[in-house]
Parts: C-alpha cells; sequence; structure tokens
C-alpha cells in the first residue's frame, strides 16, 4: 500500500558484489534478494554486501529467506556482510544468530574495506 | 495520563504496515525514542503477520488496542481463529535452520526479544497478544 515495493540495485565489482536496497524487506522482497544472490553465484560472485540502509522495516519472512541466502554462500565457502542496518534489525539479526554467519558494518566503505 | 485506541484491520497484504504507523504516532506522542519505537514496529509486524497467516479467522480482521499510560505502551493483537498452543512451539536456532528446509518460526522469539514483555493467551476460539513496552 502506502510503503512501496522492495526495489534493488547490484553493483559488480571484481572480487564481490553490492546490493542496495529500497524498502520492505518481506516475502517477496526477501525474494527479490534471493533472485538477484543467486543470479550473481551464477556468475561466479561469492562476496556478497547487502546494503540496508534504505530499508527501515523487515519482517522475520523476509528474513528467513535471507537465512536461505546465508547457507549458499556458506556452502560456497564466500561471505555475506550487511551495513546500514538500523539499531533495531541489528539487534535482531544478533538475537537471531545470524551476526555469527555474516557480518554486520555501519557503513559500505566499512564493509568493503574488510573484503579487501 | 492514560488513552487508548481501538481498530480493526482487515487481513490484506502489507496491512501490518498500516498497524505500525499508527501505533508508531502514539510511541512518538509518548516521546518513546527511535529504537524503542522501531522495536515496536517489528515486534508488532510479527503479531500481525501471525494473526493474518496463521489464525484461519472467518470474519478474516484482526483487532488492535494500543493503549498509553504513564510509564508504558501496551498493544493488543486479537484474531477470532483457530488458537495454538504456544508451548508447543519449538525455539528457533540458527544452526539448525541453516540446515532445515524450513527457515522459518522466528516470529514469537522476535517478539519477545524486543518488548518487555509478551503475554499469549490462546485457546481454540483465537489468540490474543499483549505486548508492553516501558518508556
Ligand atoms: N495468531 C495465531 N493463530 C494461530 N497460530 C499461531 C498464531 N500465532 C502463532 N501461531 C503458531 O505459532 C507458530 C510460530 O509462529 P512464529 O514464531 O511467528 O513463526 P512462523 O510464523 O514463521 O511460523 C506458527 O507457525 C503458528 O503455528
Ligand atoms: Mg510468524
Amino acid at each position: 500500500m502506502l510503503e512501496q515495493e522492495l526495489t534493488l540495485t547490484a553493483r559488480k565489482e571484481d572480487k564481490y558484489a553490492v546490493i542496495t536496497t529500497e524498502g520492505y524487506i518481506n516475502n517477496p522482497g526477501g525474494e527479490k534478494i534471493a533472485h538477484m544472490c543467486y543470479q550473481l553465484m551464477d556468475e561466479g560472485y561469492k562476496h556478497f554486501i547487502l546494503n540496508f540502509s534504505q530499508s527501515k522495516v523487515i519482517n522475520s519472512i523476509g528474513i528467513s529467506i535471507l537465512i536461505e541466502i546465508i547457507e549458499k554462500v556458506l556452502e560456497l565457502k564466500g561471505s555475506l556482510s550487511f551495513c546500514g542496518l538500523t539499531n533495531t534489525i541489528a539487534k535482531t539479526f544478533r538475537i537471531m544468530g545470524l551476526a555469527q554467519y555474516t557480518k554486520i558494518f555501519p557503513t559500505e566503505e566499512e564493509a568493503i574495506k574488510a573484503l579487501s | 495520563m492514560e488513552e487508548e485506541i481501538t481498530f480493526t484491520v482487515p487481513i490484506r497484504p502489507d496491512m501490518e504496515l498500516e498497524v505500525t504507523r499508527v501505533a508508531s504516532s502514539v510511541a512518538e506522542a509518548m516521546r518513546l525514542g527511535k529504537d524503542k519505537i522501531d522495536e515496536i514496529k517489528l515486534a508488532l509486524i510479527e503479531a500481525c503477520l501471525n494473526a493474518f497467516e496463521h489464525s484461519k479467522s472467518k470474519e478474516k480482521k484482526v483487532h488492535i488496542k494500543i493503549k498509553m499510560t504513564d510509564d508504558r505502551l501496551e498493544i493488543i493483537v486479537r484474531d477470532y481463529g483457530v488458537g495454538f498452543d504456544p508451548s508447543k512451539v519449538k525455539e528457533p536456532k540458527i544452526e539448525e535452520k541453516l540446515k532445515s528446509p524450513r527457515k522459518r518460526g522466528w516470529g514469537l522469539k522476535i517478539m519477545r526479544s524486543l518488548m518487555d514483555s509478551v503475554v499469549i493467551n490462546s485457546h481454540k476460539g483465537g489468540t490474543k497478544i499483549i505486548m508492553t513496552k516501558r518508556r
């Protein structure tokens, strides 16, 4: 309704890809992110940065799709980093244990720096 | 000061966001602060989604009550659906979810972690979730 559907952009670098989202990370939103990640995995990418600075709301269905992406990234021995999370989303990821399998950075620059 | 807002929403995609809009404007009026408001929003989204997805409510509606008092915000999410036994819901574990095809089952845990208290009253006639956040 009022919240716009999730939109995303992907930026491909040599060794990693940055996906920036805007909007609600719900079921269809999570699916869009997963679809993009799997497409990039098919192209050979295994290190991903998800920039959620324009996504202020998320739900547990969206997060469970992120867990699916984490599973695939672990299989590839790649990495998944988040940046631009609200305090509450970061807290939620820690409570769920996602933070053990991913990295959380305040900014995209810091996430990129950690990969190089 | 004690104030109460009650309203009913139809079960419809993204309706949970409409509910959080009302709750956050009440929380803002109470000057709860950004992080607490965000926590209330995420917990409330989960309570609404559960009523939408699992209640099988015949009236296809969910009833919301938002109560503010001097020291806390209380939110009640009620459905007249099938109900469930919360003691039978398994605590989700990330290690297991990563291997399992079923990755869902986080809503109750998120609600309980983000609010100061969550009480679930559920029986065959439906479910009532009472969540509170202290100032
Ligand atoms: N309002 C409700 N009415 C009926 N069953 C519910 C309700 N809320 C929760 N449940 C039950 O509790 C389970 C756990 O809910 P939750 O932790 O949110 O995970 P999920 O919604 O992903 O299954 C649901 O699968 C459902 O069986
Ligand atoms: Mg749920």
